[in-house]
């Protein structure tokens, strides 16, 4: 019970073989004859609503028609031109409430089409033999900077090299992928292809990648806006929100967006420290992703603790059940009142526990409860670390703390652009990432070069 | 229950379900196993004079596949029988001996050339055989001899070779036709005129499967050549009904009795070859896919349907369907038809709308205020079913008919008269009355 007083931390609960095998892919992939039945199913609908349901508009009874033939490599291009990361969405997209939800399927018989797993198996042959599925325009050129390896600055750097632009990206960390690297769960993507994709997209050429510079650090937005013809910002969230409680930066109380990456870099993952007991705050991907992973870990009990209801959680309920069939507790209307400490360390938490009026006003029934734990996660959301990227919350119009952005993701300044988490109005979707960059960068394209 | 027990020019079997003369009906070995299946007949593997023929030792099938490697279409480049006629003729007395009560045909394709079919068709006789079939459709191999289509295509041929088997045989003869012509209803006619008993039909259809898309030589090929085979399976089905229909409604054939050949894969197909005029069907492409247990989905399923008739006999169906086909000329041009879109079947997938927008008539909204929805325009809906043939939901889409009012396309009134395009205004060869 919470007020033990030796924290159960440790590496190798599991042997190596079996946490290979529990971060081996989530959702193999499909072999040809399993792809055509697959395909079978689609009615290549007129104005389909998968289509409209996804974020960047692939055309997918078209794409599903081409794997029909196997027509592979136009299949790819139907996917790849709308959505440069059409690979790693076919991963990590939850389908469940994008394409698939909107599956006419679904109203005929309750199983929608394989689309991502059909994504999938379309684009992987192009990454495993780095077919080349575009040329640039001539050279228009224009210099752009972009901010951010991410799949925002990844997908607008390849959309302007395309249409004949030199483009430079500035990216904090040592690899690019932003969070497709280090954010996404392990077994959603396997044999290194968060990689794979960023070689196979600066494969294009007219991209210079400048690694380890950060913005308000190394340069500053006004140091581009100077040097460069426009410039796009897609730094993503660099800050992480707090539980604020009292003593909440104590031991034992741990970032899980830090744990993800560490776990993400690790290339013996069963060397991690894990603990017994791990409660994990929060209702989101990053919540399902680290209490699923510290289970596959070998967390003894992992339980998810979350505020509100099972239908308010941005985790789709898709995820939901991953987590819970994978042995995680999820717990509703729970809201963290107090960290329970040993001396120095935290080893559990007081919840109270919550209720939700008709107005969906939330607020606490004064009842309480107590979960031990050896770790506590907190995943309840990030946010723009404006203090850290010097002038940049100056110059630009926020909304929310986000930046402001029109509809063709152009910013408050006339030469700077924006897209991905730190827009406000984003949806904190690798997919919705990919369509800002890649709508900023048609519409940069369009202003420098008078289209 | 109703009785599925069927006799064909006098010829009892314990069902309509026979093995048609093939692969599946060689040897003694395979027709036992149908028998024990069940199957209520055979015509065995086509006999010819010795030395028997010889196959390729390459491919001799190939298949047009669904997505799931369904198998739609059937193409082979078999020959008749390649074992010797003793052979055939030991195994077929045995077979007969065994099951007394199943049919057993001899199919025969002999040269046109009567001292042949002089010295052969007692021999085979002798057997036990319940009835001759004449081969004369084999599209492939044997018509470069001179033989199976290659007499199938002329009328007098067909007429000369029926007689001289009818002259030496004591047993019913059925002449079997090939689909490689214009009109079905000529080789029908010399069968008749010929003597025959009856006729059964399709054999193959002349056919290519594809091109190899790597070598792009035709496919299969045997050491890197290939030729045209017979078709057959699901896909020929239409054209065998069209056929058999043609000879049930045509005056001076229609007393011919058919044996239905083409395309049957589960019962409904049968229900198509009874009602259209055949009084009893052939298998083969099925069970060459399926093995010989589809017998029970043919007769339990036909069984079934008989009752649901309130049919106590396969012969109550046989030729149900012959008096509704016509010829183009007699539809009733005044009667239309309208699509009609089950709102609450619909999964809005779209595919009417886009196949009438595209290719037809205009007839079917994508949009109602602002909302995704497909409806029929009946002021442009001109009644051509190809909304119902796409629509994926079964009985979602229907055509149903205007009995009152006026057709909001053309501004006529509905009337209960029937005319056709015999007497309409349009038709510069119209009936004068």
């Amino acid at each position: 019970m919470a007020g033990d007083s030796t924290a159960d931390i440790k590496a190798h609960r599991l042997p190596e073989d079996e946490v290979d095998a529990n971060f081996r892919d989530v959702h193999p992939p499909l072999a040809r004859s399993e792809a055509l039945i697959a395909a079978d199913r689609c009615y290549f609908c007129y104005d389909a609503p998968c289509t409209t349901a996804c974020p960047t508009g692939i055309d997918i009874p078209a794409f599903i028609q081409q794997i029909r033939s196997d027509n592979l490599k136009g299949s790819a291009r139907t996917i790849l031109q709308e959505n440069i990361m059409g690979g790693m969405c076919a991963r990590v997209c939850p389908t469940e409430v994008l394409c698939e939800e909107a599956c006419v399927r679904n109203t005929h018989e309750d199983q929608p089409v394989r689309i991502g797993l059909l994504q999938r198996y379309a684009t992987d042959p192009i990454f495993d033999q780095g077919t080349q599925l575009f040329s640039r325009k001539p050279d228009t050129g224009k210099k752009i900077a972009v901010v951010g390896g991410g799949p925002a600055g990844l997908s607008c750097a390849h959309r302007l090299a395309m249409l004949g632009n030199n483009v430079t990206v500035f990216n904090e960390s040592d690899k690019l992928g932003g969070l497709n690297e280090y954010g996404i769960a392990a077994y959603k993507s396997v044999d290194n292809f968060a990689q794979r994709e960023v070689d196979y997209i600066l494969s294009i050429g007219g991209t210079t990648v400048k690694n380890g510079l950060a913005l308000g650090t190394d340069f500053t937005l006004a140091d581009l806006r100077r040097d460069y013809d426009a410039v796009f910002l897609g730094f993503g969230l660099g800050g992480v929100n707090e539980l604020r409680l009292e003593n909440d930066q104590i031991e034992g109380v741990e970032d899980a967006v830090a744990y993800i990456a560490d776990l993400r870099q690790a290339s013996n993952k069963a060397k991690l420290p894990v603990g017994r007991r791990v409660v994990v705050i929060g209702g989101g991907m990053t919540a399902i992703d680290i209490a699923v992973q510290s289970k596959r870990l070998g967390a003894d009990e992992v339980t998810i603790a979350y505020r509100r209801g099972q239908k308010n959680m941005n985790a789709s309920s898709y995820e939901q059940e991953l987590a819970q069939t994978g042995g995680v507790v999820i717990r509703h209307w729970l809201a963290p009142k107090r960290l329970l400490t040993d001396g120095n360390r935290a080893n559990g938490l007081e919840f109270e526990y919550t209720t939700m009026d008709d107005a969906g006003k939330l607020s606490a029934t004064g009842e309480t409860c107590e979960i031990a734990a050896d770790v506590i996660f907190k995943a309840i959301g990030q946010n723009v670390a404006w203090s850290t990227l010097g002038d940049a919350a100056d110059i630009l119009e926020l909304e929310s703390n986000r930046i402001r952005v029109n509809e063709a993701r152009k910013t408050s300044l006339d030469d700077v652009w924006a897209g991905g988490d730190c827009i406000f109005g984003g949806e904190d979707l690798t997919v919705s990432a990919v369509q800002d960059g890649k709508l900023a960068a048609i519409d940069i394209d369009r202003q420098l070069n008078n289209h | 229950m109703a009785d599925l027990t069927s006799e064909f020019l006098g010829i009892k079997s314990p069902n309509p379900f026979w093995l048609a003369s093939a692969p599946p009906t060689d040897k003694a070995y395979n027709v036992n196993r149908a028998f024990e299946a069940g199957w209520g007949g055979a015509v065995w593997k086509t006999l010819g004079e010795d030395p028997p023929i010889v196959n390729v030792n390459g491919p001799r099938y190939s298949v047009m596949y669904g997505n799931d490697r369904r198998v739609i279409g059937f193409n082979n480049i078999e020959l008749i029988t390649d074992r010797p006629l003793d052979v055939n003729l030991a195994e077929m007395r045995q077979i007969k001996r065994d099951w007394p009560d199943r049919a057993l045909i001899a199919s025969v394709m002999l040269p046109m050339n009567e001292d042949v079919w002089a010295r052969l068709v007692p021999m085979i006789e002798d057997t036990g055989a319940d009835a001759f079939e004449l081969n004369f459709g084999c599209p492939h191999g044997m018509s470069e001899r001179g033989m199976g289509a290659a007499v199938g295509q002329v009328p007098e041929y067909i007429q000369q070779a029926t007689e001289w088997c009818k002259k030496h045989a004591r047993i019913p003869v059925i002449v079997k036709l090939t689909p490689n012509v214009t009109n079905i209803v000529y080789p029908a006619r010399a069968a008749k005129a010929g003597g025959a008993d009856g006729v059964s039909l399709i054999n193959t259809v002349n056919s290519i499967m594809r091109v190899d898309y790597d070598t792009l030589t035709m496919f299969p090929t045997t050491d890197g050549m290939g030729s045209h085979g017979g078709y057959c399976g699901e896909g020929v089905k239409p054209i065998a009904l069209h056929m058999i229909a043609e000879i049930a409604r045509t005056a001076d054939t229609a007393d011919v009795p058919i044996s239905g050949i083409g395309g049957i894969t589960n019962w409904r197909d049968a229900v198509d070859h009874l009602a259209l005029g055949a009084q009893n069907v052939q298998v083969c492409t099925a069970a060459m896919v399926y093995g010989f247990k589809i017998i029970d989905d043919l007769t339990t399923g036909l069984s079934d349907f008989l009752d649901q008739k309130g049919m106590s006999a396969v012969s109550d169906l046989v030729g149900k369907a012959v008096p509704t086909v016509t010829d183009w000329q007699y539809l009733n041009l005044n009667h239309v038809d309208k699509a009609v879109i089950d709102q609450d079947l619909c999964i809005s997938c779209g595919r009417c709308h886009i196949a009438c927008e595209d290719v037809s008539h205009q007839a079917i909204t994508n949009m109602v205020n602002g909302q995704r929805r497909f409806e029929v325009i009946d002021e442009e809906c001109v009644g051509c079913n190809l909304c119902v043939s796409v629509c994926p939901v079964d009985g979602c889409i229907t055509m149903q008919p205007m009995t009152e009012g006026t057709d909001p396309r053309t501004g006529r009134p509905i009337v209960a008269e029937k005319a056709d395009w015999t007497t309409h205004p349009n038709n510069p060869m119209r009936d004068s009355n």
